[in-house]
């Protein structure tokens, strides 16, 4: 019935407010949590952007406010400005195009498959994306290191340093290696949401495998497309592995934002500088998430 | 088979085959240099000498912090699992205006602040809270970096459950903790089972809070003791470094083999269109 | 236990009316049933007895007990709802002692009193299995089993049979019946389908609106529907319901004497009991059911359009100069499409509803 759920509540409506209490007393140990250690240290960051805090000296035990110095001294910065215009890049290269679309053609193909292609393929992507990340950089070091490393070896290109002469490239293929697998298991689930009975009818009316891609799959799965992409971007963004890699080498050539701020706020002891560009990047965050709800929105 | 289907074929066991490759390669190195006496950078055929595990297991602090990593990842899970749990059933239940909004935003939130950019201040409020160098500072900070993406999985599975079994347990006379226990946490076992081993796997890799948050060696996690392995020289001691990476690995593979077998590696509707 | 609700309102959050002032008194081991079109409240008035649902005003008795503001845990009812509501991760023998096990019975005297409510529903070889493992028909009487577990003095049924598919339907209908019967408990189920009620219930509630528009017996509800509405909703086949206007009587023949009701210029009787009730020029609806017209010398004059065959009878369409007619005629007897029919009513079968309000005329 129309109204039957209308109204939900946890131990039934039973008046004196019981249910309504004994539901906040469940959310309270996650909203806890949630508040100090997520919302309380991002509140924080946008306090420490505003001063002069330093890891030592003075500042450090005294940080003066210097109010928006920060942000335009960071919006000035050129050291700042390219680690901005690197992990754009590395979004864009290895997350935008490179996890969405060869997730999405992982997804493609394997549907029809054998089932010991798919088994293989898939195992192999996900391995990928579940080992800790400190063992994948080292791996990954090895892949494509002067020294014997594997890809040298297979190219017949000795003693070539991939991580010195392409670290951008490099980042973005290893990224590519490293998250394909979400991708792939969000679009598979996709697809298989998509009503075979569609793409039946499309068959039926004489649509080839490229038309029944174009007509009915992808317009049927714009809101997974978006929702990966989102995603994907969000944890490339922010993501630290390529510290763990290269350490922003050689010369802050593969310092994306994570490790600049990194490299600021420890090595570098300027903790109120760092905090400005933490707080930029949570804006730069901020605004995909919004423009993705809008998006969202408006095909709703 | 008409040639555009040879073709097709064709086509698509070249691309299985440059998949394969491309994932496979890189990892070659996880599982012959650990064998390998002397190990290099470089994949060449192993020894299959277990030299270099004889090693691993003199050093200080290398078993011991694999212990360190399940006892943070064991925490922070049950403490994840627990929580979220109870905000899921209570969020999927009642009303709250702008519920979903705000969990998205807290999901979204997440996903940003557990990385570098709320580094400085999760140290100084550690420092302030006296929670530095202590496994429930590491554990309480991951877990809050966790609980909303285990909250809004978690309230997914909570959704697709029929009213009715709540409400069936309630006429009878069930509490609201006798519903939780008795029908609605039952029902929803794969959804904890993957935020389960999701928390784990998450915490067994993360290397960045417990590196800024310990300072004592012997309580740090594999996370962070994989980059302590030097040589007498300076040089990484890469004998060490495979494998300690391979032992480190296969307890996220075992789990990893656990959920695809138990309950299907995939998406169980946990994110929506 | 006597169910009665006074002056029930529920008004949902949204705004939406549910229950608008309801009054209704279910005797003591009464088999009763709320019938209506989806939406008219019904299941709210169900969910309301059982307490997941809140009266927003009015009072609610179960007995001589007033539950308006207790829990449904503590009302001593039991409920089997629509999907059954059986707990997938439970076996049949736990769901059944499910209600046993809230109580805090032992173990062992759950176990056997599931044992014992399962063999009476026939459910003694399914015990161990899960309700996944169960055919429909079986998943009903599991959850029927442990509504019985519970002792409760009302059951409420949501929509029982609606799960169940055409054949099995009818089996499980006379399985309700007498079970109720057998245990002899106040039973309420909502449905929507009015052969159901017709079949099972000592009386029903035709509900619309949140409001009951007619309280009876099958037999009552059945033949003097009381307003247009439950005219137009109770039957298997639709009533016809035909515009008409009371005009004199022009004195020809002994039952024509009084007034007629014009309708689409045909002339008929108004029925004896309600003469004195309508005066020439009264605007009404008059209703007749398919199977209480029977084709005539005159009378309603129309051409056969349709013929569609129901079983034992065929239900005919006629085409009349005003608004079509719908007659049932034996096995054997359908008419050609084409052929001209007159069609007359039984006599007393006629009906005559006021025009403004759609009310029953009824005898002073």
């Amino acid at each position: 019935m129309a109204h039957q759920t209308a109204q939900r509540s946890l131990a039934g409506d039973v008046p004196g407010g019981g249910d309504r209490r004994q539901g906040l007393a469940f959310v309270v140990p996650a909203l806890l949590l949630v508040t100090v250690f997520l919302i309380l240290p991002a509140l924080w960051t946008l306090y420490l952007g505003l001063t002069d805090y330093r890891l030592t000296g003075v500042q450090a035990a005294h940080p003066k406010v210097v109010g928006t110095a920060n942000y335009t001294h960071a919006l000035g910065d050129k050291d700042f400005r390219d680690a901005l215009g690197r992990t754009l890049l590395f979004v864009l290269g290895s997350a935008i195009i490179g996890q969405n679309v060869l997730g999405f053609l992982l997804a493609w193909t394997l549907r029809s498959a054998r089932r010991w292609a798919r088994a293989l393929v898939e195992t192999l992507v996900l391995l990928a994306w579940i080992l800790p990340g400190v063992v994948v950089a080292w791996l990954w070091i090895a892949f494509l290191k002067d020294q014997g490393g594997t890809l040298n070896a297979i190219l017949h290109t000795p003693g070539r340093d991939w991580w010195f002469d392409h670290p951008m490239g490099s980042l973005i293929v290893f990224n590519v290696w490293r998250g394909t697998a979400f991708s792939m298991m969000l679009f598979t689930a996709a697809l298989s949401s998509v009503p075979p009975s569609q793409l039946e009818s499309a068959r039926l009316a004489g649509a080839s495998g490229w038309q029944q891609l174009r007509d009915v799959v992808l317009p049927g799965i714009r809101g997974h497309i978006l929702t990966n992409t989102l995603l994907i971007s969000l944890w490339t963004f922010n993501d630290f592995t390529p510290y763990l890699i290269t350490k922003g080498e050689p010369h802050g050539a593969s310092a994306v934002l994570p490790v600049y701020i990194y490299l600021t706020a420890l090595p570098g002891e300027r903790l109120g500088f760092a905090s400005a560009i933490s707080l930029i990047m949570l804006v730069i965050n901020l605004l995909l998430a919004l423009a993705y709800i809008r998006i969202l929105r408006r095909r709703a | 088979m008409s040639p555009v289907q040879v073709v097709r074929r064709i086509g698509f066991y070249v691309f299985v085959a440059l998949v394969t490759a491309f994932f496979a390669l890189p990892m070659l190195w996880l599982v012959t240099a650990p064998f390998t006496r002397n190990p290099t950078l470089s994949v060449s055929w192993p020894d299959f000498t277990l030299g270099n595990f004889k090693h691993l297991t003199d050093d200080p602090n290398a078993l011991p912090s694999l212990y360190n990593s399940a006892v943070l990842s064991l925490w922070t899970m049950l403490i994840t699992v627990a929580a979220a749990a109870l905000a899921a059933y209570a969020l999927s239940r009642v009303r709250v205006p702008g519920r979903d909004g705000i969990l998205y935003l807290l999901l979204l939130l997440s996903s940003v602040i557990t990385g570098t950019s709320a580094m400085v201040p999760i140290f100084q409020l550690m420092f302030k809270l006296h929670l530095l160098d202590k496994d429930i500072g590491v554990i309480l900070v991951m877990t809050g970096g966790l609980l909303p993406a285990a909250i809004f999985i978690l309230k997914d599975f909570m959704d697709t459950m029929p009213k009715s079994y709540e409400e069936s347990a309630r006429v009878f006379g069930a509490n609201s903790f006798q519903v939780l226990g008795h029908v609605v946490l039952p029902n929803v076992r794969p959804g904890l089972a993957t935020i389960a081993v999701w928390a784990m796997v998450n915490v067994w890799g993360n290397f960045l809070m417990p590196f800024l948050l310990y300072r004592t060696p012997e309580k740090q996690p594999a996370a962070v003791t994989l980059n302590n392995f030097y040589t007498e020289g300076g040089q990484p001691n890469l004998a060490l470094i495979s494998t300690f990476s391979l032992l480190y690995s296969i307890p996220v593979v075992i789990m990893f083999l656990f959920v695809s077998r138990r309950y299907g590696f995939r998406f169980h509707g946990g994110i929506k269109a | 236990m006597k169910v009665s609700l006074e002056e029930v309102t529920k008004v949902f959050d949204g705004g939406v009316t549910a229950l608008d002032a309801l009054s209704l008194e279910i005797q003591d081991g009464e088999f009763f049933a709320l019938l209506g079109p989806s939406g008219c409240g019904k299941t709210t008035l169900l969910r309301t007895i059982a307490g997941l649902e809140t009266a927003s005003s009015g009072s609610l008795r179960i007995g001589d007990r007033d539950v308006t503001r207790v829990p449904p845990g503590a009302r001593d009812v039991a409920m089997v709802f629509q999907d059954y509501a059986l707990f997938p991760h439970m076996t049949v023998a736990d769901n059944i002692a499910y209600p046993l096990r809230i109580k805090k019975v032992g173990r062992a005297e759950r176990r056997a009193k599931a044992a014992a409510t399962g063999e009476g529903l026939s459910l003694g070889g399914l015990m161990e299995r899960r309700p996944a493992q169960l055919s429909g028909g079986q998943q009903q009487r599991v959850a029927l089993a442990r509504a019985m577990a519970a002792q409760p003095t009302v059951f409420l049924l949501d929509e029982p049979l609606s799960n169940l598919d055409a054949r099995l339907r009818l089996e499980a209908r006379t399985f309700l019946k007498k079970l109720q019967h057998d245990l002899g408990v106040t039973t309420v189920f909502v449905t929507h389908d009015q052969a159901e009620a017709l079949a099972l219930a000592d009386r029903i509630a035709v509900m619309e609106s949140g409001r009951i528009r007619q309280l009876g017996t099958p037999r009552e509800v059945f033949q003097r529907p009381a307003n247009v509405f439950v005219a137009g909703f109770i039957g298997s086949t639709p009533m016809n319901l035909l515009a008409g206007e009371c005009v004199p009587g022009d004195g020809e023949t002994a039952t024509s004497w009084g007034h007629q009701i014009d309708v689409a210029g045909v002339r008929l009787p108004v029925p004896e009991d309600i003469v004195t009730e309508l005066t020439p020029g009264d605007k009404v609806i008059v209703g007749i059911r398919p199977e209480y017209l029977t084709e005539s010398e005159d009378g309603i004059k129309g051409t056969v359009e349709i013929v569609e065959n129901l079983g034992t009878t065929s239900l005919v369409t006629l085409t009349t100069t005003g608004p079509s007619v719908q007659l049932t005629v034996p096995e054997g007897r359908e008419p050609e499409p084409g052929a001209t029919l007159h069609v007359t009513p039984a006599p007393g079968r006629l009906l005559v509803y006021r025009a403004d309000d759609g009310e029953l005329i009824d005898a002073p």
